[in-house]
């Protein structure tokens, strides 16, 4: 008796992927909808107890002034530390603080120099942000090289 | 004459590339994926500095509040104003003591817009210290350039 090969030579078994196809693009659309860049973020940490709760301040120990003043727009108009106008410039800034307290050792916890920031209260939080930077330190390479770590913010202005 | 009809076959192009390509974007994406983005708030587009790093050990405690750029504070999804703030810091104060922990281990996060009134920030420093809360951190983003 003559028995037929039944598959047909030649013939591939084929998967049907089209139910696997969509399920992949909807994950993928998923993960490509949630999907955000996430920026590198860091702080300024800043102790700023309540005035008057930590003691009679020391006299000696005056703080650096910074007094930062802002157009009607929020802009930036004139910059002055103890009284040494700095125009908007914060690289003269922090060329400013190496000349007051110098940079011969890098200044550890609650040792070191304070600065006290009095701003206008509509300049931009930005502006703000720059100082502190100017007055916190330098890059020097990729070491950090750190000024004031002391910064409080004076009364705010109205 | 008589015309054979043909016989049409369906083109079937071959889709593994497709499916290998579509398998990497998959992937790819599911490593960066973030859901703990808690932190971030869409109505705050953060100053830069170049001399700030993200720190390697998380801040113990937190309490995170947005300043968007009218001034309005975001704390725990709930929108507050300098009057307000108090109550939601009484809030999280209460959290943070009902773990045992004391007020000196708090860190006010500050998270402001870049173009936010500076005396907005104050402001919610002053309320802040005003709670007994005393350690603060103003966050900004890293500027690589």
């Amino acid at each position: 008796m003559k028995i037929r090969n039944r598959d047909e030579v030649g013939q591939k078994n084929e998967l049907n992927m089209t139910s696997m196809i969509d399920i992949v693009f909807l994950l993928l659309i998923f993960f490509v909808m949630t999907f955000k860049i996430v920026e590198l973020e860091g702080d300024f940490s800043v102790r700023m107890p309540l005035a008057g709760s930590g003691g009679a301040p020391d006299p000696t120990e005056l703080p650096l002034k910074l007094r930062l003043q802002a157009d009607a727009n929020g802009k930036l108009t004139t910059m002055s530390l103890n009284e040494i106008n700095l125009g908007t410039d914060f690289d003269k800034l922090r060329g400013t603080v190496i000349s007051l307290i110098g940079t011969e050792a890098p200044i550890e916890g609650e040792e070191g120099p304070e600065i006290e920031i009095d701003t206008d209260y509509n300049l931009r939080y930005e502006y703000v942000i720059r100082s502190i930077t100017a007055v916190s330190g330098y890059k020097d390479g990729d070491e950090v090289v750190k000024l004031i770590e002391k910064i409080k913010f004076a009364k705010p202005r109205t | 004459m008589r015309v054979k009809a043909k016989k049409v076959d369906l083109a079937e192009g071959d889709l593994t590339p497709m499916i290998d390509m579509t398998f990497q974007l998959i992937a790819f994406f599911m490593v960066l994926i973030n859901f703990a983005q808690t932190e971030s708030n869409d109505r705050v587009k953060l100053p830069s500095s170049q001399l700030v790093k993200p720190p390697e050990v998380a801040l113990e405690f937190p309490i995170i509040l947005h300043v968007a750029q009218d001034g309005e504070i975001i704390l725990g999804g709930d929108d507050y104003t300098a009057e307000t703030l108090r109550v939601g810091l009484r809030k999280e104060i209460a959290v943070i003591e009902a773990e045992g922990k004391s007020i000196d281990d708090a860190n006010v996060v500050i998270r402001a817009h870049k173009d936010t009134a500076a005396g907005d920030v104050q402001e919610v420093i002053r309320v802040a210290q005003d709670q007994k809360l005393e350690n603060f951190a103003l966050r900004v983003k890293e500027d690589r350039s």
